[in-house]
Parts: structure tokens; sequence; C-alpha cells
């Protein structure tokens, strides 16, 4: 048997914010930016499915967009800003008004699913504040997340009372910015 | 289910990346939104030697109103075409395609080159490339040249790009006035990569007789269709229901869909009958509204 040879092994130093906390860590270049969160940073709020795409579960914010963490390499969030489903929720233990949803409306039961679909939800209010969604649009913009427990009615339903409430809150919907106002 | 080891190269000027690009040639992958590229690595159903990373290559994001047209950088995000003020009005067909790639977590990063020199067959922007004649400028360390659309596509994920040339920008031309526009697909969920789509653009004579019919399709063919003999029938004619049947089923009958496990050849022929004629119906009313708009 031939032994197949493989490039060395790079590593790199990255720095970061994750939830406003700065990181600097070494990072092998092939690592995904899902399992640095996890094995790294030992945030395993961040949940990884599918690896492929798919399933929505490591969803977070980079640089104030939604992305698949597991489709990303770690090395390239050097210099990045990330928020994760433990960024949420306020130091003392108080509930971002997003879980406070999922919670009162019953959108989770095992909770594999919750941390990307929390992270989604999240990323939907941030750039559609106070926007009017239909029933088919809302369960669009949650298509990306699998839940294979809650039959997703509790999920739709969190997600439409909070857009109501921004509704009621914001007068005006602000435009989204976009890096480099293109 | 981890991405194998390479070597990473991660250029921040277009000549870098061109050299290491012409070093590494075959044994190197592009990376720019990874949204394609990162889960066959993950699958290890790619293994290269070397990544060339482009997202720090910084004069490849743009969106601009040149010749006519739209000319975007290929490392543009889709999101940010999807909120540019430029996109829809100038490139309404584009505008409209936009929201049918995958979800908007995969839009965050996914790149509008990064798209077209993948090239899948069921993806949304090559089609729409197809159907309105663009290009895209390709570049090496040779020079740049410029690839028709129907020029781009040669087969399954292949395009005409040789192994040291980098796709640097789109080019979409504007809608003329009194056209319309439509994009149709049918997918398992929202988000998925689509069974069969449509693109069309249509535009209409004072009369509303049409003056100009692009379609292409997606999903149905190794690579993006463009049914040129059914759209030259659709020229001088009125729009009418009876039309697009006819010319729905001419393209339809055109076609040799793959079958999958998705769909049956037979099963992709008939939805893309229903799917032209529908876009053809929406994109004229699409023409109508805007004369009301204006």
């Amino acid at each position: 048997m031939t032994e197949t040879r493989l490039p060395e092994q790079e590593k790199r130093q990255i720095s970061l914010s994750v939830n406003g906390v700065i990181r600097t860590a070494e990072v092998e270049t092939r690592w995904l930016l899902s399992d640095f969160l996890r094995h790294t940073l030992q945030l395993t709020g961040t949940h990884v499915g599918c690896e492929h795409g798919v399933c929505g579960a490591c969803t977070i914010i980079f640089n104030d967009a939604p992305i698949r963490a597991c489709l990303m390499l770690a090395v390239q969030a050097d210099g990045s800003e990330i928020l994760t489903v433990e960024g949420l929720a306020s130091p003392d233990g108080k509930l971002h008004p997003v879980q406070q949803a999922l919670h009162d409306h019953h959108g989770l039961q095992c909770g594999f699913c919750t941390p990307g679909f929390l992270m989604t939800i999240y990323a939907l209010l941030q750039d559609h504040p106070a926007s009017e969604m239909s029933e088919e649009e809302l369960r669009a913009a949650l298509a990306g997340n699998l839940c294979r427990c809650t039959g997703y009615q509790g999920i739709v339903a969190a997600v439409r009372q909070l857009l109501d409430q921004a509704r009621s809150t914001h007068a005006q919907p602000s435009p989204v910015v976009e890096e480099g106002q293109i | 289910m981890k991405p194998p080891r390479f070597a990473y190269h991660d250029p921040t000027t277009r000549d870098e990346a061109l050299a290491l690009l012409a070093i590494y040639a075959d044994d190197a992958k592009l990376l720019a939104g990874g949204q394609s590229l990162v889960p066959l690595l993950n699958m290890r159903l790619t293994q290269p030697a070397h990544l060339i990373d482009l997202n720090r290559v910084a004069d490849l994001t743009y969106i601009r109103a040149v010749d006519g047209g739209l000319a975007i950088g290929a490392l543009t995000r889709h999101r940010v075409a999807e909120h540019s003020a430029l996109v829809r009005p100038c490139c309404p067909l584009l505008a409209a395609a936009l929201p049918f790639i995958g979800h908007p977590p995969i839009r965050s990063r996914g790149t509008i080159g990064g798209s077209l020199a993948h090239a899948d067959p069921a993806a949304e922007l090559p089609a729409v490339l197809l159907a309105l004649g663009g290009h895209v400028r390709v570049t090496s360390q040779h020079g740049s040249r410029i690839l028709p659309a129907h020029e781009l596509f040669l087969d399954q994920l292949q395009t005409a790009l040789t192994s040291d040339e980098l796709l640097t920008e789109v080019w979409f031309p504007n809608a003329p006035p009194r056209s319309g526009v439509a994009f149709v697909e049918v997918s398992r969920r929202h988000g998925d990569y689509a069974l069969v789509g449509v693109a069309a653009q249509l535009t209409l004579q004072h009369d509303n007789a049409i003056a100009a019919a692009q379609l292409a399709l997606l999903g149905v063919d190794a690579t993006p269709v463009r049914p040129s003999e059914a759209e030259a029938l659709l020229l001088g004619e009125q729009p009418t229901e009876a039309l697009f049947k006819m010319v729905a089923e001419q393209v339809s009958a055109g076609l040799n869909p793959m079958t999958d496990l998705h769909a049956s050849s037979d099963y992709r022929r008939q939805v893309a009958a229903v799917l032209v004629k529908r876009a053809l119906q929406a994109a004229v009313q699409h023409a109508l509204q805007g004369e009301r708009d204006d």
C-alpha cells in the first residue's frame, strides 16, 4: 500500500470578535468555523447537523449577516465579528426576545435545531424590521432550517408574534446597510 | 465530514491570485463564497492540493452601471446584489432570480461569479446570464478575454475557463423599455435546487406585439438551455394564451432532461412546459404592469 502524501498541516493565528469578546487562537487552515467555535472556543451552542449547508443548525451571524458556520473555514473569519447563540441572552440570564418568543410558543422540543433557528430569526428581524410578511414568505424565510420535532407551527407562531411586535414599535422600516453600500 | 488537508493561500490582489493560479493550475481550487465548494470539501468529493481563497482580494466586489448594463465584480455576494439599488431597475430578471438561490445564509456568502464558474445545471444565475445574452470577463496572467454566456457553459460543472483563468466580472444587459420578466421554478422545498426553472424576459412593441423574447431553462440538461427556435415563434405575435401554450409545448418537445432521484425525465419535460407558459404569461403581465406604473 502506498502512502498518500499530504501537504504539511498549516496553522495560522486568527483574531476575531465573538459575542463582543476579542478571541485570538491558532487554527489549522482546514478547520471549519463551526468546529473552531465548538472545539476551540468551547461555544457548543452552535450545533452541527449535516455539515454541508442543508440543515441550518450551525447558523450564526457573521459581520451582521446570517451564515452557515459549517460552510466557512475558521481562518477566513480572521478580523470578523461573530454573534453566536451564546451572545443572545443578557449576562443576567434574561432571554433575548427571540428566545422568549420560541419559549412562549413552544417553538422547540428536543432543541437541537433551536440555536440555528434563533440566529435565522434574529437575522430575519434585523433585515426586515416591521415588514408585512405573508404566511408563505414567513415559511420561506425559515425554510433553510430543518426541525424534526415541532412541526414548525410553534416556530412560525413565535416569528409572527415577533414581527407583529416589531411593527408596533417601529414607525418606519429602516434601510438595510450593506458592506460598502453598493 | 471535515475538509482534507490542503495548502491554503489567501492573496490580497488579483495579480497575486493569478500568479498562484498559474503555478498550481489543476492542483488548485478557487474559493469564492464556498457555498458549493466547502460542502464538496467536507464530503471529500474534492481534495485539492491547494486552495486559493479569493475573499481577501479587494477589487472584486462592486456593482456598476456600464455599457448599457450592469458590471458586477465576481466576488459580489448574492445578498449584496439582492439589496442593491441598481439591480432591480437595470436588470429585473437578475433581481427576480436572486431570492431563489439557496436560503438567506447561503446568499450572505455565495457570490455572483462563483455561481457562474461552478456552472451547476440546476443553478439560477447561469440561466439568467444565458437568457439575457450577458457575458463574463475572465483573466489570466496572459491577459483577459470576454466569454459570452452561450460559450461559457460546456457541460455539467464545466465552463470554458482554462485552469489558469479567473472569472473576474459578470455583465448583464439592462432590460429594454417595455419589457417584463419572470423567474419561476419548481423545487421540493423553497431554496432547494430546482427540478426545473425558467427565466424569461419579453419586450413588447407599442401595439403589444412581442419585439424580443429571451428564455432559458435550468435543470433540464447538463447546461442551461436557451430555446432559440421557440423564442423565434413569439416574435411579432400578440401575446395570447394560445401562443404561449404552443411555444411551451414546442420548448418541452425539444428537451431531453435527465432522470435522477428527484424527478424522471418525463416529469421534468412536463413541468418545463407548464413553467414556460407560466413564465411567459407572468413576463407579459410584468411588462404591462410596468407601463401602468410609469
